[in-house]
């Protein structure tokens, strides 16, 4: 065990993937020499050769395409997009081809491929460095959709979706990569290096895809969160002393259904909580699975907090983000009712 | 000081539209033999001329001539005009399939049969075709089931595919042939992909990337080229420009080039423009090609110059775009005929024995058509389960899906 940050776990994934398995490939913009503008591939190149991990055209499409092509000769490639926000060139690429090789031609070909992209906002990125596009991938029939909370599970979750048959999108919360983040942005963060959830096992170990996480047990109301926002959850709940459960997705696709109804019908009440937009959001997935399965156990409507139906704006980045501030009065709201 | 003008869209159209007299009297076509074959470790600036050129070995007389002649002995170019009569027999039937019924959908490759059918002739054993929707000579060439391919265009209980694609958008691995997506270009980068996990492997096997005039105008073209001309890989990017894309004349695609060969010129990738309707000059360009990549040199772009002498598909009626006489008048010929003279040419073929072929396949397509009907068609006899609809869309399925396939009640 040792202390990393959600980079050097992400690297370390990948590390020791490629060690374990030749036919893992690492290839992106700017991932071979240089290691990647947020350096999770630094070093990758040097150890395991040009061969193995390289820089690719600034091209998203063809990265994809490229990658589907490796999968189908016996290749596991791992492809980085810079930014989730320069993703959508490749998404016909994703959609039309890796998410249904599978399926449509029976098993013959697939495409076991792994696409980390660096999702969410709180770095002052803009419109084009702060998306959140989840739900634009839980949609797509055949594809597994992860986003992790910490070092530890970005690696365990690193490692099954190289290992995983299936295309898998890896959304890593950029904000999350040196430390953990609570919305609180004109406080000093805490690095991973003094906080529990940097602690990162050695070597190989996997986090199954499919099982959410319980990172708060409680009584009065259920936080749906993934990614920065369990950080800010834990924030709102600190801060109102709510007793809420705190449920950290991790997996998005396919979803642990199991874990999220037994909370809520234990809690009777629901919170939902997300940094994209609200409009056909994954937030709205989930409510909506949760009123099918737990409607005679709420007391309460349940609540969405996120962001706004805006582009990410730049200057006005922390009355966009949906802070602690916001997810309290959710809290708030969901107990008096 | 400066001149400024009105400015003008311009939108290009087809010499020809329904109501004119097609006439390629003006298309220049160079003589069979006129164009050299350089080596193929030769730069790619120095063939720049062969993107604007036509590769053709067979004259009007039937004869083989200049240096692209002479690599197929006269058993291969009976199985050769074997396979291409194969393949109009089998869309001949497939086509009146669709049209009594028995499937939703066809397309067929009439007059150019001999660019899939040929190619395929130039790869080994392991290769990777990644095709479009009319390559199907890339599989009739390695004699693949017949009754394999109708049952899938049947949907019927045997299809392999378990009736989840549409009719023709085969599969089949052990032949080299990659999935038919149905979206167009998207295989492009992809056969460029497997090239370089080829070459990342050390191994020795190549790719073929496939495409029609009217989707090079994809963004997918471009980043096959690129990564193609990038890492050097070893695959082998087809263009058919058969003239049409659906109703859209290659103009609307090509722009202001001069040749869909050109295009890789900019990525510094050797081309050459081929006749598509002479399966000699195509099986020629084809080992050109496949030689270079099998020596690690790289790339290869060719452009087969044909015409889709038939509908789209079987959704399509040309008549409303173009003249009825253009196929006719196209100057290029029919492949078929064209290589037929050749075998009668040299004596190894005849009227009669092209006849008793010709019987022969017939025979043979009929037979597959009634064995793959026995296992059922479109909307009668026997079809894929209905369960097969959950499988496959992960490795293992997921707590939703079984969910849902309860709820679907199978």
């Amino acid at each position: 065990m040792g202390r990393m940050t959600m980079i050097e776990a992400i690297r370390d994934a990948m590390d020791v993937m490629m060690d374990k398995d030749d036919n893992v490939v690492v290839f992106g913009e700017d991932v071979g020499y240089f290691g990647g503008v947020f350096r999770c591939t630094h070093g990758l190149q040097e150890k395991y050769g040009k061969n193995r991990c390289f820089d690719a055209p600034i091209n998203e499409s063809g990265i994809v395409g490229a990658a589907i092509g490796m999968a189908a000769y016996g290749l596991r490639p791992c492809v980085e997009m810079q930014f989730a926000d320069y993703v959508y060139p490749a998404y016909d690429q994703i959609v039309s081809e890796a998410a249904r090789l599978r399926y449509r031609s029976a098993g013959d070909f697939t495409a076991p491929i792994t696409i980390r992209m660096p999702a969410g906002g709180g770095i002052f990125g803009g419109q084009t460095h702060s998306q959140s596009p989840e739900a634009i991938f839980t949609q797509v029939s055949g594809l597994k959709v992860i986003v992790p909370s910490n070092p530890a599970d970005a690696k365990g979750l690193l490692i099954s979706s190289i290992e995983d048959d299936d295309p898998v999108i890896f959304l890593e919360p950029k904000r999350l990569y040196n430390g953990p983040f609570d919305g609180h942005h004109d406080q000093p963060i805490t690095p991973w290096s003094k906080h529990e959830l940097g602690e990162v096992p050695e070597g190989y170990y996997s986090v199954p895809i499919g099982k959410a996480k319980v990172t708060r047990e409680g009584a009065a109301v259920t936080i749906l969160a993934y990614g920065t926002m369990v950080y800010v959850a834990e924030a709102a709940v600190k801060e109102t002393g709510i007793d809420a459960e705190i449920i950290d997705l991790r997996s998005l696709l396919p979803l642990d259904e199991e874990t999220i109804v037994a909370s809520v019908k234990k809690t009777g009440r629901c919170v939902v909580v997300h940094e994209a937009t609200l409009t056909s959001g994954f937030g709205a997935e989930l409510l909506s699975r949760v009123q099918e399965t737990c409607f005679y156990h709420l007391e309460a409507p349940i609540q969405r907090v996120t962001g706004w139906d805006t582009p990410y704006p730049h200057a006005q980045e922390w009355d966009y983000f949906p802070g602690p501030a916001r997810v309290s009065r959710a809290l708030e709201q969901v107990m008096e009712a | 000081m400066s001149e400024k003008k009105r400015l003008h869209l311009h939108v290009p159209e087809p010499e020809f539209r329904p109501g004119d007299t097609p006439d390629f009297s003006n298309v220049d076509i160079p003589k069979a033999g006129s164009v050299r074959r350089p080596d193929v470790d030769v730069a790619p600036e120095e063939i720049r001329d062969l993107a604007y050129s036509i590769i053709r070995v067979l004259n009007r007389d039937g004869e083989a001539v200049g240096p692209w002649a002479g690599l197929l002995n006269d058993d291969e170019l009976i199985k050769g005009l074997r396979h291409m009569m194969t393949l109009r027999a089998f869309d001949y039937r497939m086509m009146m399939a669709q049209r009594q019924g028995k499937t939703s959908f066809y397309m067929q490759h009439l007059g150019e049969e001999a660019v899939s059918t040929a190619f395929q002739c130039a790869l080994e054993k392991g290769d990777m075709n990644f095709p479009t929707y009319r390559q199907a000579g890339l599989l009739m060439a390695q004699d693949y089931p017949m009754v394999k391919m109708m049952n899938q265009i049947y949907s019927n209980e045997e299809d392999p595919l378990k009736g989840r694609q549409l009719p023709i958008m085969y599969s089949e691995k052990e032949y080299g042939f990659f999935s038919i997506s149905g979206n167009l270009g998207t295989q492009y980068i992809q056969a460029v992909g497997w090239a370089m996990a080829s070459a990342i492997k050390h191994d020795t096997k190549i790719a073929a990337g496939w495409i029609g005039d009217g989707s090079t105008a994809e963004s997918d073209f471009h980043s096959a080229l690129v990564f193609a001309s990038t890492y050097k890989a070893p695959v082998i990017l087809n263009v058919v420009n058969n003239q049409w894309a659906i109703s859209t004349f290659q103009g609307i695609a090509k722009g202001g080039s001069g040749t869909f060969a050109a295009r890789g010129h900019g990525f510094g990738i050797p081309a050459l423009r081929v006749d598509g309707n002479d399966y000699l000059a195509v099986y020629a360009a084809a080992k050109w090609a496949t030689e270079r990549a099998r020596r690690d040199l790289g790339p290869t772009m060719i452009e087969y110059v044909t015409y889709r002498a038939g509908g789209h598909s079987t959704s399509d009626d040309p008549a409303a775009y173009r003249p009825k006489e253009e196929s006719d008048a196209w100057p290029l010929g029919d492949p078929i005929e064209r290589l037929k003279l050749h075998l009668i040419s040299i004596g190894a073929w005849s009227e009669e024995r092209h006849k008793q072929v010709g019987a022969e396949i017939k025979d043979t397509v009929l037979a597959a058509q009634k064995e793959a009907e026995s296992h059922g068609t479109l909307h009668a006899g026997g079809s894929p389960s209905t369960r097969d609809m959950f499988e496959d869309v992960y490795k293992e399925m997921p707590p939703h899906l079984r969910r849902q396939r309860q709820e679907a009640g199978i």
